[in-house]
């Protein structure tokens, strides 16, 4: 007996991989797409279809975040795989590339055979991992990549921990581009950043905080370049929030250097002021930066400069936040967020609708080394059917995430996801 | 004797095997073949270099190489000299040419030094008036270390032209390596280098090898797999990760030599770190492993050294 065919149609199917944006229709079966296309229509199916009208909807592959923390295990309080894999869902993210930052540090193979179990048992959607560059996260022992690689690591990184050391960089990257594993970094010189808190300028002189100058990005970045010239190794900048840094990326990629860059939907939608009233939801590591480097992140992810949007979801306790803002925890929580913020981008005709996504399924995909999202023949049915139109109002209580330190409670977004399926099934419905 | 024992040497140093070419380290090692040949009788001894001084100046820790070079010495009838750091003058902040010259005014005939400085020799060599010999320099060469390796594969194997001989693990600070690279490509064999990216110089291929990171794809085919020694400072976190994942990946065991020629030979200049760059399965296997032909070899060779340095000074 044949399988059940479930067929979505009267979507508008968006594919960035194809550059396919048409209305049409796709076929799932067995966990895998069967089918896609405009010739997927309501009267062509088999009787034995089950049809569900996606009433002019989009229709896109599942969202893959380049950079995420899990903060199982070890720090449950703040998150688990399943509550982070329910903020995922809601968001569109089928795919999360959960970083090393645990406790245990994901830098022993065993620990990555682990936990892809456990992301397996209680995670609702794909979870791949990062493995740690040093051990321990401490930044001076190289980690076993290679023993890590075969475990099935996906990338090499210390997440959000720049290297100091250049020496080590050096040989981390020569080691990595053995295994031909993506280093991933935090690009920020650590002296320089060294005790800072937000950006440097207007703002920070007159809120009186310590800060962290812009090219602390810039020169971390130029270092890195010159030994990635070196070594060849494949390199990703993970969140950048400068126009130094960038105009530093875009001649590299110019020069032909396997490197690629990354940012979050924070860098493009909020900038130095959103920390007003010393608001610690707004402390994020690279800081929110200035106006112009708002508009100057925009503009590299029209040009292709930036690759990548992830979400940098890094769940922190209220206890860790509700303290004045120089003791405050950096991070924001967006595995959620993170399509709906990215879509004020398309309504104010910055980027075009392909093009944004791209940036979020292909991109980080290939980054990885994933086959995810794309749709494609006989993949996964990881796809997700989403508004471009719905208004709504964040309200951070009610996100999914067991932390709910959001940078955008209270703002007013417009564009929603409907509906995700990972391998054909239903995760989440709105 | 044969007249191998009567034709001088072209050099009045041993530097470096880069500046020799093949009809002299075919003398060399046809010379050692006969000393190997007497090293295995009951009476070794020699006198061929009774009445001359050799001075064993040893700048770091050895305890192979100053027993070869001892050893030799004593068997061809010289008065030999050990001087180790720990006891001598260096340590009371002595500069290397004063030392030299120093030793140079008691009139040695052969000094034999081991520095941690790449080219130590050639400076002292500048400062005195009877033969060096380098007992290996820095990260730079170990000639003898490459002669009697030289040997062992002759010995086994009937010749070194063509064969494909694979130097595995750290090339990046080895002089062993680096001795070895210059030899085997003048007796025209060919060359591989396998390591991790961090123990192998960018360069390497300007040496003369081809650069390979899999120990599968490097030691296809090859006729010798040369073991380098692992550091201890250089396993925990700096060049590679851990030991576990070395071995993993570079140690020789008895999986990853099934790549190399059924009757490969393996070779290692010692010490052994087992289990770190080699299994105890493989070094202790007489069939396969050549390391101890080579320590029996290494004193043969420096027995050919000495007499034909010696040489030129009557």
């Amino acid at each position: 007996m044949t399988p059940p065919v479930h067929a979505l149609v009267n979507a508008r199917l968006l594919d960035p991989a194809t550059s396919t944006d048409e209305m049409g229709g796709l076929l799932i079966q067995d966990g895998k797409i069967l089918d896609w296309g405009s010739h997927i229509k309501n009267e062509a199916l088999p009787e034995y279809a089950t049809i569900e009208d996606c009433h002019g909807f989009c229709l896109a592959p599942g969202l893959v975040d380049a950079h995420a923390y899990l903060c199982e295990p070890g720090k449950e309080h703040r998150e688990t795989m399943a509550t982070a894999g329910m903020a995922a869902a809601a968001g569109g993210v089928t795919t999360i590339n959960a970083f090393p930052a645990t406790e245990p540090v994901i830098d022993d193979p065993s620990l990555v055979e682990m936990i892809s179990r456990r992301a397996k048992n209680t995670c609702a959607v794909n979870v791949c991992i990062t493995g740690a560059l040093t051990k321990g996260l401490l930044g001076t022992e190289m980690a076993e990549f290679g023993l890590l690689a075969q475990a099935g690591v996906v990338a090499i990184s210390d997440g959000q921990f720049a290297i100091g050391n250049i020496n080590l960089m050096r040989r981390a990257l020569a080691y990595a581009s053995m295994f031909d594993l993506p280093i991933i970094v935090h690009a920020e010189e650590p002296a320089l950043a060294s005790g800072g808190v937000m950006t440097g300028g207007r703002t920070a002189t007159f809120m009186g905080l310590k800060s962290i100058p812009n090219c602390a990005e810039a020169i971390l970045v130029e270092r890195d370049i010159r030994l990635v010239e070196m070594t060849g190794a494949r390199w990703h900048a993970a969140h950048l929030s400068t126009k130094d840094a960038l105009d530093t990326i875009r001649r590299a990629k110019d020069q032909g250097l396997p490197v690629t860059a990354g940012t979050a939907p924070h860098y493009h939608a909020l900038n130095d002021l959103e920390v007003g009233e010393y608001r610690t939801f707004a402390r994020v590591s690279p800081p929110l930066r200035e106006e112009e480097q708002r508009l100057a992140v925009i503009d590299a992810l029209k040009d292709g400069t930036l690759d990548i949007i992830s979400s940098q979801h890094l769940p922190q306790s209220a206890d860790s936040k509700r303290v004045p803002f120089a003791q405050a925890k950096p991070g924001v929580i967006g595995l959620e967020t993170m399509l709906p913020v990215s879509l004020r981008l398309y309504h104010n005709k910055d980027i075009d609708l392909l093009t944004l996504l791209h940036r979020m399924t292909v991109a980080p995909a290939k980054l990885l080394g994933l086959e995810a999202g794309q749709l494609k023949k006989g993949a996964a049915a990881d796809v997700i059917l989403f508004d471009t139109e719905k208004p709504w109002q964040v309200d951070g209580d009610a996100l999914k995430s067991k932390s709910k330190n959001t940078a955008f409670d209270g703002h007013l977004l417009q564009g929603r996801v409907m509906k995700t399926f990972v391998d054909g099934t239903v995760v989440f419905e709105l | 004797m044969t007249n191998v024992n009567t034709i001088p040497f072209a050099h009045r140093h041993l530097l470096d095997i880069a500046r020799l070419n093949a009809s002299d380290i075919n003398q060399l090692l046809d010379l050692a073949e006969s000393y190997a040949s007497l090293s295995r009788t009951a009476d070794k001894k020699q006198s061929i270099l009774s009445g001359k001084t050799q001075i064993n100046l040893f700048y770091e820790n050895s305890t192979r190489t100053r027993t070869s070079f001892e050893l030799a010495g004593k068997r061809l009838g010289a008065d030999v000299i050990n001087m180790s750091v720990g006891s001598s003058s260096v340590k009371k902040g002595e500069t290397l040419i004063d030392t030299a010259m120093t030793l140079n005014a008691m009139h040695p005939d052969v000094l034999v030094i081991r520095h941690s400085d790449s080219g130590a020799p050639h400076l002292l060599s500048q400062k005195v008036d009877c033969a060096v010999i380098n007992g290996g320099d820095g990260s730079h060469e170990h000639p003898t270390q490459a002669l009697l390796d030289a040997l062992t594969i002759r010995r086994r194997k009937g010749r070194l032209e063509g064969l494909i001989v694979a130097i595995c693990g750290d090339i990046q600070h080895s002089r062993v390596a680096r001795s070895n690279i210059a030899l085997l490509n003048i007796m025209g064999a060919r060359v591989r280098v396998v390591g991790p990216t961090t123990l192998v110089p960018s360069n390497a291929t300007k040496m003369g090898t081809e650069v390979y990171h899999k120990m599968s794809d490097g030691l296809k085919d090859a006729d010798i797999v040369m073991m380098l020694r692992l550091q201890t400072e250089r396993m925990q976190g700096s060049f590679v990760p851990s030991v576990r994942e070395y071995f993993h990946f570079f140690g020789l065991d008895k999986d990853k030599l099934t790549h190399a020629k059924p009757d490969a030979l393996i070779m290692h200049p010692g010490p052994m770190n087992r289990g770190v760059e080699i299994d105890s399965e493989i070094a202790d296997d007489l069939n396969i492993s050549a390391i101890s032909e080579q320590v029996e070899m290494g004193v043969a060779i420096r027995m050919a050294c000495l007499d034909l340095l010696t040489r030129r000074t009557e």
